[in-house]
């Protein structure tokens, strides 16, 4: 019989003119690092040497700072519709260009052109035009009249959703009055350049939005300058340990939204087809490098078999390959150094004795690649269990009961988000009530919408963005 | 899903391999379910048993499959195998013997000026048609399919709508397309659309023991809502359906991806539960190329290879055959034709 194969569906490149290399974007300007010092940005399909961006030190840190405290001055004095034109400006700006900084965003990160065309960009767009509503109705947010805004932000972001995570970061700021200097992460430094070619474009005044690219010392320069008064950061719950030492004990104020090890619990009277999708949503949507990734998943001990055949079947239907494909479902994986924490964590995985199962799937010859991987038998006691793997590697749990679900769920450090998969609306509610999570999603997974807000329990972090909540970390409340 | 079924049931089956839901293999291997449609309580406690469909996922499923691009080898691939898996239809008041053997000629040679152009797979017709369409198509190969059982709406007493399917048969037809009792349905008789489905099944049956393979319509667009469809599947599959159909086309709403794709699934999991093969037909409302290779997408990655052929999926189109045809125009020259480089049907 004659299969039906997908021809090569690939989004063009041309769209995007990526410089040979870029500066650091200070007080308007981009500009070379003091020190000269510059580095690669790859693009993790290929290997591909992308374009060379500038590692700013000490001494850039301090100039972007001190251009945003400038800036800060006139900046947060402006009326909030004045500042809501800029920002929807820019939201506009991102829409007109959503196609070519989609193929950006694959070309440098990894991820699949299906979701940066179809989540990350419009998602990015709607984060913008949902703050720029928010910038003259501060007075109405519930805390208090003429809310005032802290000052200098420094913010710090990961790799996994580059854009997307610039926005949730940029816009409340802007909204509420401050000004930021954004360190965007080592290898995902290109679509944060682009958005400042997007502030240049909307006529956004100088200094109020900084970016210093560089590599995890750049971002502790910036968390450690006595000159910013916010810290705001996404990533891994170490980095985030130790930005709250740095911060301890000074006038800045905090917030960390860190990893996660969401439990997606699945009960027997779950509408399977859905469930099925939704835990393949939850695990393998962006190579699984998403903090909120439903990597365990709770299933019913009754319909175990049946739900992970189906699993099993759908898995094999999932396209890993060239991020620049349209048809493709899962990409690469960001860097060789994740890589390698994804490989030895599966390795810790069987050789602890859970049974690993991937689906047979070429994997392109170079740049860096992992296969969607599922571990059965697996316990509370094992690695996979506990750690966050951010990796493309799901961890299959049993349980007899919703008080043991609830109790398996809670049993993690995190907290930051968890999944319910049933056809009863009380049960939904019970669980809801019992989950230690900042994001309880009912019969869906990984479902983002600038009006609510997003943040973790415990080792997840604090602080919530997204939402009238959003507003209260770059308000001085 | 619905593995507790195939569990419960396996050690009763012996599957080697599927068998067709027209073969004489299907009723042995549905033998071991019978004690699921015993009763009418049997019956309604096992379709009330099935895992519910959750509406929003399941769309933002059908959404998905959607945005899959098809490209050059794989979008000739796809036209001509949806060209091969049409049925060619004409169901109107209007029709006359003239009109219908106009359409047999175009399914025999689609495009007149392109005799690499595969051929339909059946003329659908009323069944006064029948004989019409079967004398046009001589030797042809492709089916002649009928509507019956008081086509579109199913309102009339069970002995005139088997009289109906009857004469089809009786005057050639290849393929009953029959429509379900929804009052019946919606009202909860389950019992009462199985036997009728049943009884049209054997009135399906030639002299010589062959029979007309017989296409429930479910006409989903009246059913509304996607746990009705999941249990008019299993309920029309248990009853011995060789294809299910979602639509007349004569009511507002018709085939839908969504809609498609839960049929996928019921069919997929039929066969892993039973071992019996069984077909699926969207019609009405699909009329651009586009839309039949997001179907055939669908096919691909929720039932799989096996479906992926005439015998397993069609489409029930008129419209949907001259778009099919310029476009593989399209791709053989690299411009477009226009409407009058196609036939009239």
């Amino acid at each position: 019989m004659n299969a039906f194969e997908y021809a090569p569906a690939p989004e063009s490149r041309a769209v995007v003119d990526i410089a040979p290399s870029y500066g650091l974007f200070i007080d308007g300007e981009f500009v070379d690092a003091a020190d000269g010092k510059a580095f690669k940005t790859l693009s993790p399909a290929s290997e591909e040497v992308l374009s060379e961006v500038a590692q700013a030190g000490a001494e850039d840190v301090d100039r972007a700072v001190k251009a945003a405290r400038r800036a800060f001055e006139k900046w947060s004095a402006l009326p909030g519709a004045e500042r809501a034109k800029y920002l929807f400006r820019i939201a506009r700006i991102i829409q007109e260009r959503s196609r070519e900084l989609a193929v950006l965003e694959s070309l440098d990160n990894g991820k699949p052109i299906r979701e940066s065309r179809d989540f990350d960009l419009p998602t990015v767009a709607a984060h913008f035009f949902y703050y720029a509503g928010w910038a003259d109705k501060l007075d109405h947010a519930g805390y208090g009249a003429d809310p005032r805004p802290l000052g200098v932000a420094g913010q710090v972001i990961p790799w996994n959703f580059p854009l997307l995570m610039l926005a949730w970061k940029v816009a409340p700021a802007l909204a509420c009055g401050n000004t930021v200097v954004l360190k965007p992460a080592e290898t995902t430094p290109l679509s944060a350049l682009f958005f400042a070619d997007v502030c240049r474009q909307a006529g956004l005044p100088q200094g109020v939005v900084n970016i210093v690219t560089g590599d995890g010392s750049t971002g502790a320069e910036l968390v450690a300058h006595p000159g910013i008064d916010k810290v705001a950061f996404t990533g891994s719950t170490e980095v985030g340990k130790a930005i709250a030492r740095t911060v301890a004990g000074t006038r800045k104020k905090l917030t960390l939204e860190l990893g996660g090890k969401a439990a997606n619990i699945v009960f027997e009277d779950a509408p399977i087809d859905q469930a099925v999708e939704g835990i393949v949503t939850g695990i393998f949507f962006n190579q699984g490098h998403v903090c909120c990734a439903g990597s365990r998943l709770l299933v019913q001990e009754s319909i175990q078999d049946e739900l992970l055949e189906a699993l099993k079947r759908r898995m094999s239907t999932l396209r890993v390959g060239d991020p620049l494909d349209k048809n493709t479902d899962i990409g690469a994986i960001n860097s060789a150094e994740q890589l390698a924490r994804i490989t030895a964590l599966a390795e810790a995985g069987e050789a602890e004795g859970a049974e690993r199962w991937a689906p047979s799937c070429e994997l392109p010859d170079t740049g860096y690649w992992f296969a969607p991987t599922l571990f059965t038998g697996v316990t509370q006691a094992h690695r996979v269990a506990r750690e966050e793997i951010f990796g493309p590697v799901l961890s299959v749990l049993t349980f007899r009961t919703p008080a043991e679900a609830v109790e398996k769920a809670n049993n993690t450090p995190y907290g930051l988000s968890a999944g319910i998969w049933t056809e009863k609306g009380s049960r939904i509610l019970w669980m809801a009530d019992r989950l230690r999570a900042g994001v309880v999603w009912a019969n869906t997974f990984n479902k983002f919408d600038p009006a609510s807000p997003f943040g973790g329990y415990k080792e997840s972090g604090f602080g919530r963005e997204g939402g009238r909540h959003g507003l209260e970390a770059y308000l001085d409340v | 899903m619905t593995g507790s079924y195939a569990r419960r049931y396996a050690h009763l089956v012996t599957m080697p391999t599927t068998v067709p839901a027209y073969g004489n293999e299907a009723a042995e291997r549905l033998a071991p379910m019978a004690d699921v449609t015993a009763s009418d309580a049997a019956l309604r406690r096992f379709l009330h048993g099935l895992p519910g469909v959750d509406a929003v996922g399941l769309q933002a499923r059908a959404a998905t499959l959607g945005t899959r691009s098809i490209k050059t080898t794989a979008k000739a691939y796809a036209i001509d195998l949806a060209i091969s898996m049409i049925d060619l239809t004409t169901l109107e008041g209007a029709d006359t013997p003239g009109k219908v053997r106009a359409l047999c000629a175009k399914g025999v040679h689609p495009d007149p000026t392109d005799q690499t152009v595969p051929q339909v797979a059946a003329i659908c017709v009323y069944p006064d048609m029948v004989a019409t369409a079967k004398a046009a198509l001589a030797g042809s190969g492709i089916h002649v399919a009928s509507v019956a059982t008081a086509f579109p709406a199913g309102r009339a007493a069970l002995p005139v709508k088997l009289a109906d399917t009857r004469d089809a048969v009786a005057a050639g037809a290849d393929e009953i397309d029959m429509v379900i009792d929804r009052g019946a349905f919606l009202s909860g008789r389950y019992m009462s659309v199985f036997e009728e489905i049943k009884a049209v099944k054997e009135a399906c049956r030639r002299a010589d023991g062959t029979a007309a393979h017989l296409k429930v319509i479910f006409e989903t667009g009246e059913l509304q809502t996607y746990d009705n469809v999941r249990r008019v599947s299993w309920l029309a599959m248990l009853a011995g359906a060789d294809f299910i159909k979602t639509s007349t086309g004569k009511v507002s709403v018709n085939a839908t991806p969504p809609v498609t794709l839960l049929m996928l699934e019921a069919v997929r999991d039929f066969a892993a539960a039973t071992g019996v093969q069984v077909g699926v037909k969207p019609a009405g409302g699909i009329r651009t190329t586009k839309d039949a290779i997001k179907y055939l997408v669908m096919v691909n990655e929720t039932a799989g290879d096996a479906w992926m052929t005439p015998d397993w999926f069609r489409f029930g189109a008129s419209s949907l055959l001259n778009d099919l045809l310029m476009q593989r125009q399209k791709l053989s020259t690299g411009r477009y034709s226009g409407p009058d480089y196609v036939t009239v049907d």
